[in-house]
């Protein structure tokens, strides 16, 4: 088995007891697996393999079926995010009006990938398909934030302003 | 709940909200003025809900006792966004912001006069009521048509509505024959995609022995750049929790799933809260209106694969596995959800079908043309004007969709092709703009209905890019069961890449078309069965764009970038150093004051340097 990601798994006690509960409440469903590590992912913020280990032992799902499910669903993450997480929208209505040109700068300023974290994990980038808001497209979002009708140049003030707040 | 307690709520709410359906001023009203603010997705990325808070504030602190603030789902024009809409005037108020709203409470709603700057502007200059704004004129608003009208967190405004109507007389006046007849007789089709007679797939559904039966709604919305069900789900999630009543009662379930997508966190919220809201009043649950029917909702999150929209995959994917499709036969109306009879429909679908249960399947099937019944909503984007929501009579031209619904194409350009269907469909282009928008006529051109996402491309958009584009969708979301999807869309795109980077040769053309068509034809599911439509249309109509990129090795629409080269024009270049100092491949030299160049080798084609120099000496070829 993977392991996904190489950076060291943080997770408290507290939230393995939360895991542990919710786990127990949806045992019984049916079909319980997504919901549960949707909850998890919530909980952690992605899916590491000590976090899917609880998923199978709680559920009775054998491990390979939690991975198997976890790499299918582009939601599902095994990598952690950065503090501040970017989506830059590659949908249709946004890529014809130039989203991938700021998709470019992106990776361009931060040096990385889709799915990737910066060293510093300040910053994790993800280009996702149509958040909803095509009226205003090229759409960027910082976690709940929303950057409508954006040129490739308004990338680096958006940027600075994030890294000011650290 | 039983019947007089549901009129009695219609009647006491109709009283809030009445004059929000009419322009005239109606006698008896709890208020004289509704004041609307959209709060669905796209406006509320800006701040309508600051809005609707900042204006309920002022309404309050000024005594304003006669005006109602309240929240609605999208009124479509969503490029006008944040919308703020006031009955019964009628006016319609766009771009606002949070600070506009004590302007707005002091001058319209104290003083009568309307914000003039804040007015929307219609096509001709002019500004003019929500109901003479040409953009809704032409527009028929049946599946939306509680949308921008009523409070979706609030049941009681869809009960003024005739809400729960429907399922009454379902329940208690007709049998589960006379349910799905009448859904039959309007002639209502599928608007997922497919088109299947809506009626016809409830009588298998019916007809099938089973314990336990299960309805679903599909609500993936998985086309990217479509977001019709999203705002069904946002601004009238009652109408789909009582539509997959009826048709529960219809089929003979129990039990329903709603599988949304979890990128749409507002509409999972409302459709969760109508859930709650009908079950506190008996509409879901146990014996309801007093029969001897029982049935309850459940909302299932996606977690992000195009391929589970397709009815096989979402069910494996309700189930908890990876979402992959299985053959069919059997159907789903035999052996669906945990192996039990299902009856699956769309969002837009299940918003038809309380209407037509409740008025006839008369005051359905006379909209529309021959074989396509009713209306259609389509979610307008690209290179238009009106970017947002609109719902069209079947058979209304495409011409009139993007000239006189959408407002035409942005800065003057020329109109090039419409691309409906999304990763399953095809591009129309500007020379086929008068065909009628129904399903037969979008198939015959090599497109389809798809599920209404209709995005306009236009002159500086290279058709080839598009493809190319679509299939890149295609290579990442193809779940890999079947391997002429899997490995057949790959060669598809990577012959696309050679044809934009200028490498391919017209035998590589023939190849490609012959590869579409045996992805077409060996694939398991939809999704692979149609990958390859973008591809076959554009070759059909846009085919000397593909010759110019691999006879001519130009890119006409100066898109694809391995055919692009950046150059600076030495007569304007005034060597200030700034695109030098800028450009992150250290791709241009020269020294202070003299013309500077471009290495092409380093260069990486990002414009920065095109977007710096001020003087516009940088440009493409
Ligand atoms: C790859 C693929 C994706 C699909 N995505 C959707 C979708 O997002 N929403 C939808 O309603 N139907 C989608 N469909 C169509 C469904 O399989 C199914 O036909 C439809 O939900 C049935 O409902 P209807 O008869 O009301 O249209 C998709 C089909 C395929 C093959
Ligand atoms: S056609 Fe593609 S998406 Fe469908 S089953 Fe085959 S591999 Fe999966």
């Amino acid at each position: 088995m993977m392991k996904g990601s190489n950076l060291p798994f943080n997770g408290t006690t507290e939230q393995e007891a939360q895991l542990r509960q919710k786990l127990n409440e949806l045992r019984s469903k049916d079909g319980a697996l997504m919901p549960a590590m949707q909850f998890a992912q919530e909980l952690y913020g992605y899916l590491p393999y000590e976090v899917q280990l609880i998923i199978s032992e709680e559920l009775g799902v054998s491990l390979s079926d939690v991975y198997g499910v976890a790499t299918f669903y582009s939601q599902f993450s095994l990598y952690p995010k950065g503090k501040y997480r970017i989506g830059i929208c590659l949908g249709t209505a946004c890529y014809v009006k130039g989203s991938q040109d700021i998709y470019d700068r992106l990776q361009q300023l931060l040096g990385i990938k889709s799915g990737e974290c910066t060293a510093d994990r300040l910053f994790s980038l993800d280009a996702t398909r149509c958040v909803g808001c095509c009226g205003m497209s090229p759409v960027m979002t910082v976690n709940d934030d929303v950057y409508g009708r954006i040129k490739p140049d308004d990338v680096e003030g958006i940027l600075a302003k994030y890294r000011e707040r650290g | 709940m039983d019947i007089k307690q549901l009129e009695q709520i219609k009647d006491t709410t109709f009283k809030n909200v009445g004059n929000r359906f009419t322009h005239a001023q109606l006698d008896g009203m709890n208020f004289d003025r509704q004041v609307l603010v959209c709060c669905s997705t796209g406006c509320s990325s800006e701040s309508s809900q600051k809005i609707r808070e900042r204006l309920a504030k002022l309404v309050e602190e000024k005594g304003l006792k006669r005006v109602h603030v309240g929240g609605t789902g999208c009124f479509g024009l969503c490029a006008a966004g944040p919308v703020v809409v006031v009955y019964p005037d009628g006016t319609f108020y766009s771009h606002v912001k949070p600070e506009d709203a004590d302007e707005i409470v002091e001058s319209h709603l104290v003083n009568n006069v309307e914000v003039q700057r804040l007015l929307y502007v219609d096509a001709d200059g002019k500004t003019k009521p929500i109901n003479e704004i040409e953009s809704y004129c032409k527009q028929m608003r049946h599946a939306l048509r509680n949308c921008g009208v009523i409070d979706p967190e609030n049941i009681d405004e869809y009960i003024a509505r005739e809400g729960y109507f429907a399922l009454y007389k379902a329940l208690t006046q007709m049998t589960r024959d006379e349910v799905v007849d009448v859904v039959t007789e309007s002639g209502l089709r599928g608007r997922g995609g497919a088109g299947f007679l809506t009626g016809r797939k409830w009588k298998f559904t019916k007809d099938a022995t089973g314990d336990k039966k299960y309805v679903c709604c599909n609500a993936d919305e998985g086309d990217p750049g479509a977001f019709m069900d999203r705002s069904v789900l946002e601004g009238d999630p009652h109408c789909v929790v009582e539509a997959m009543a009826i048709a529960a009662y219809a089929v003979g379930a129990d039990q329903g799933y709603v599988y949304v997508r979890a990128e749409y966190p507002i509409a999972v919220e409302r459709l969760q809260k109508a859930i709650d809201q009908a079950r506190a009043y008996g509409l879901l649950g146990n014996n309801i209106f007093g029969t001897d029917f029982c049935f309850d909702l459940e909302i299932r999150l996606g977690a992000g694969a195009f391929v589970c929209g397709e009815e096989t995959a979402l069910m494996t994917s309700i189930e908890g596995h990876r979402g992959e499709p299985r053959p069919r036969p059997p159907f789903p109306a035999q052996k669906g959800l945990f192996g039990k009879p299902t009856l699956l429909n769309n969002v837009e679908t299940y918003a038809n079908v309380a209407q037509i249960v409740l008025h006839g399947a008369e005051s359905y099937n006379t909209i529309g043309t021959e074989r396509s019944k009713g209306t259609k909503v389509f979610a307008l984007g690209g290179k238009i004007n009106n970017t947002g929501l609109v719902e069209i009579p079947m058979g209304t031209s495409l011409k009139e969709i993007i000239y006189d619904i959408g407002g035409g194409i942005p800065n003057g350009k020329a109109f090039k092709a419409a691309q409906t269907g999304g990763p399953s469909g095809g591009c129309i282009p500007a020379s086929l703009q008068d065909i009628p928008i129904d399903y037969e006529s979008l198939s015959a051109i090599g497109s389809m209905m798809g599920s209404g996402g209709l995005i306009v491309l236009d002159e500086d958009n290279c058709m080839v890019d598009i493809a190319k584009f679509y299939l890149q969708f295609t290579v990442d979301e193809s779940c890999g069961k079947c391997t002429p999807c899997r490995i057949g869309t790959r060669r598809l795109y990577e012959m696309l890449c050679k044809v934009t980077e200028g490498k391919a040769t017209l035998e590589d053309l023939d190849k490609m078309e012959e590869l579409c068509y045996y992805i077409k034809d060996n694939s398991l599911c939809g999704l692979g069965q149609s990958a390859p439509n973008p591809v076959l249309s554009t070759l059909k109509y846009f085919r000397e764009e593909y010759l110019a990129h691999v006879v001519e090795h130009r890119c006409p629409a100066g898109v694809c970038k391995s055919l692009l080269k950046y150059v600076i024009d030495a007569e304007k270049c005034k060597g200030c150093t700034l695109c030098a100092r800028n450009c992150p491949a250290n791709a241009i030299s020269g020294t202070v004051k003299q013309p500077h160049q471009i290495d092409a080798d380093k260069c990486l084609k990002c414009g920065i340097c095109a977007s710096k120099c001020r003087f516009g000496a940088i440009s493409k070829m």
